[in-house]
């Protein structure tokens, strides 16, 4: 017979069990990109979980210290690599806050269009995501992919590339948009509202899906701040905190928005306020383009090379999974001393153990997804 | 009635000869259908999620399968170090024989079967139960942790979806009961799975059984571990259950039992729900030739099968606790009312109508009880709620 490694050690007769490892993971359809966790498991019920991380570890910070301040642009869309537009945004501001620099008003507004479509994007990842993890069989999956390839088809006429822009400058944007933009961009919201309209009747208007989320693993407001917590995931627990609203960057004072919030803090209200911001994402690309001035796009001043005295800042930007914070440092020279980076991702996967333990192994997976993690922020 | 001439040398043979041809053609029928059910469920699926399907082997992608059979039967047969060697070797055998069983009971056709047995609707349920010891043997055998526990998800949904199925299956039973007797006295019921067939000649018992069918459909879905009961087979949890180790032609065997499973369970409820090969022939009169009993059958188990890839494309999976209290708490009382009701109404010998009418309502709670929540939709209101709520705008 079969003999485990635990059985092996461990005193088992009939009445003494041992608890089981299972390891979830680096490969493995639920962990989202090369995450590891080893679950021990006493029949279905999680009773610890230990966390891995670092097999995406390419060591951005370190790079971004020997290349100079725009050649690092393509490192730094590779963190949050579903949403490469909200990190540029944050490394981009972080270098003109450093320099003084003064970005075009058009670049900004453009900037924001650009960062809250990324947020869609990452958004329907999320939901796509989640709902494998439920276990629809890839529908979601699909449904998700359709949405994602109209906003990336739309990128690559912007800029050139669909995932990894590298679209914003430091004091502006590369380029201007395309002439067709408008409605370009009213078409995609169309089909991106449809699109969240058939996630609404596959998933949410499903019972086995409520069944399964509603009351998982809540969160109250005072553990989610004692944790760090950020982005969907402190929104979900009531609490309305938002980098744009708390300390608003760019031209977001300018546009009206809410912020979606949830009661219970549990894996279903997680969920509906990633649903919620993608609707109201949709609504400040829509101002946007109303507001939109005509103009320059890029800071003509600008030097051939940057090079910047001793300097030092840290910029907060609301991305995609939550605060997304640059801590730059500058001491002369063409490269930066130091660009530090808070991500968000890392500080709602720190939680992961307190939220697990204790649930169903399916339930580990289900909680897992709804911290909507992306690993190349994680490991950085 | 034809079911008199079933059993009778088919052509011409002495009867063990006839058995074995018998046996190859649905042997035969059973690989062909197997390899078309998987390009089939690829077709339906990717229709389902926009996409398009296997399309470049042969027209429209139609040998797909075949190639799919071939590559598996060509790769290497992998047994990983720790597992224990003849447990982990037979395991597919084990599985897929009891499915193999069930095939040799099953009508066809009113003279198309391996055996007419007198006891075959006990036959078939008595068989499959045989199957968990199979997926037991490939769960501890493999060494693995996740072929562990889908191992033991799988044995113990299967062991307790068994009772409502085989409850559900007993209330028509009883109804064959009732139409038995040519005077209209309640009769003993027949297990006779082509008698069971030859009696829906004017209407499906699907008509008289609604509830009856919903259990059976539903617990069909838990035991051949199909959405939104594929627990044990949860690629997202335990990456594929049971026969996660198994490669090559031991993993082909598991593929197999799966979709053939799938395919006599379709035919196996054509048959005691919808009619099998009696109606609607039966209905316009008409004798009909047996490739026609033949096609009815086979498009009855279609539907049924397509109804399973579309619950499988839109419905997310149960969680085990979930699983094991709908069984026990919602299907179980409800095949027991439903057996109750019939009870009464035979005893008393009421009209066949309030057989009917009875179990829809029956039905109607299920369905009901299934659906309570999702039937208020939350997503509109919370959605529109979270619009309003949190920081005004600015």
């Amino acid at each position: 017979m079969t003999v485990w490694p635990e059985a092996r050690t461990g005193e088992v007769d009939d009445f003494n069990t041992v608890d089981m490892t299972i390891n979830v993971g680096p490969q493995h359809p639920a962990t989202h990109g090369v995450f590891r966790m080893v679950l021990t498991v006493d029949g279905e019920m999680v009773v610890d979980c230990e966390p891995y991380i670092g097999y995406l570890h390419r060591g951005l910070e370190k790079l971004t210290e020997n290349h100079d301040y725009r050649q690092s642009m393509g490192w730094w869309d590779r963190t949050d690599y579903l949403a490469g537009m909200c990190c540029e945004f944050a490394y981009c501001m972080a270098v003109e806050k450093l320099a003084g620099f003064e970005v075009p008003e058009r670049a900004e507004y453009i900037r924001v269009m650009m960062a809250e479509l990324s947020r869609i994007l990452s958004h329907f990842m999320f939901l796509g995501a989640f709902g494998a993890d439920v276990g629809s069989f890839g529908t979601s999956f699909i449904y998700a992919w359709r949405e994602r390839e109209r906003i990336y088809d739309f990128f690559e006429e912007v800029s050139g590339d669909r995932m990894f822009p590298t679209y914003f400058r430091p004091g502006g944007v590369q380029m201007d948009l395309p002439e067709n933009y408008e409605s370009r961009i009213r078409e995609l919201l169309g089909w991106l509202e449809q699109g969240l309209e058939d996630f609404d009747g596959l998933l949410v208007g499903n019972e086995i899906f409520v069944e399964r989320c509603r009351g998982l693993s809540p969160v109250t407001p005072e553990q989610a701040i004692n944790w760090g917590l950020s982005g969907p995931m402190i929104r979900a627990t009531g609490l309305a905190h938002d980098i744009r609203r708390a300390e608003p960057y760019s031209v977001y004072p300018r546009l009206k928005f809410n912020i979606p919030v949830g009661r219970n803090g549990d894996v279903f209200d997680r969920f509906m306020v990633r649903m919620a911001e993608a609707y109201q994402s949709m609504k400040i690309v829509e101002q946007c383009l109303e507001q939109i001035p005509k103009g320059l796009v890029l800071n003509p001043d600008l030097p051939k090379t940057l090079r910047i005295a001793d300097a030092e800042c840290y910029v907060r930007t609301e991305g995609t999974k939550g605060e997304y914070g640059v801590y730059g440092m500058a001491r002369g020279g063409v490269n930066p001393y130091r660009m530090k980076l808070r991500s968000p991702s890392f500080c709602n996967l720190s939680a992961l153990r307190e939220m697990v333990v204790g649930h169903y192994v399916a339930d580990a997976i289900i909680i897992l997804g709804s911290l909507d993690i992306v690993l190349g922020e994680v490991d950085k | 009635m034809p079911i008199d001439s079933f059993g009778d040398a088919l052509f011409g043979l002495p009867s063990w000869i006839d058995a074995i041809i018998r046996i190859v053609l649905v042997v035969l029928a059973m690989t062909v259908v197997v390899i078309y059910l998987t390009y089939g469920e690829r077709k339906v699926v990717a229709r389902f999620q926009q996409r398009l399907g296997p399309t470049e082997t042969g027209p429209a992608g139609l040998i797909q399968g075949l190639a799919d059979a071939l590559k598996l039967v060509t790769k290497e047969d992998i047994r990983p170090t720790n597992a224990d060697r003849w447990v982990f070797e037979l395991a597919p055998y084990a599985t897929f024989i009891p499915v193999l069983m069930m095939l040799m009971a099953l009508p066809f056709a009113a003279d198309w079967g391996v055996r007419n047995l007198t006891l075959g609707l006990f036959y078939v349920f008595a068989i499959l139960g045989l199957n968990i010891v199979g997926i037991l043997m490939a769960g501890l055998g493999s060494g693995n942790k996740y072929a562990l526990l889908g191992g033991v998800r799988a044995a113990a949904q299967m062991i307790s979806y068994e009772i409502p199925l085989v409850i559900s299956l007993l209330c028509v039973v009883m109804i064959t009961g009732a139409d038995a007797n040519p005077d209209g006295s309640n009769g003993v019921g027949s297990l006779n799975l082509n008698v069971i067939a030859a009696l829906q000649a004017d209407r499906p018992f699907l008509v008289l059984q609604p509830l009856a069918f919903l259990i059976f459909f539903t617990a069909m879905l838990s035991e051949l571990h199909r959405a939104p009961f594929d627990i044990p087979v949860a690629e997202s949890e335990i990456v594929g259950g049971y026969f996660v180790e198994y490669s090559g032609i031991r993993w082909s065997m598991f593929q197999l039992t799966e979709y053939a499973s799938m395919w006599g369970f379709s035919v196996f409820g054509s048959v005691v729900f919808l009619g099998g090969w009696a109606w609607p022939y039966g209905m316009f009169d008409w004798d009909a030739p047996w490739w026609a009993q033949l096609a009815a059958t086979m498009v009855k188990s279609l539907l049924f099968i397509t109804l399973i890839f579309w619950v499988r494309t839109t419905v997310p999976r149960l969680r085990i606790d979930q699983l094991m209290s709908f069984c026990w708490k919602v299907l179980l009382p409800m095949s027991i009312l439903q057996m109750a009701m019939n009870g009464v109404i035979l005893v008393y010998d009421w009209p066949q109508e309030l057989l009917a009418a009875s179990s829809a309502a029956g039905a109607a709670v299920l369905i009901a009880i299934i659906i309570r929540r999702a039937v208020r939709r939350p997503s509109r209101d919370l959605v529109g709620t979270y619009k309003t709520l949190g920081a005004p705008a600015q």
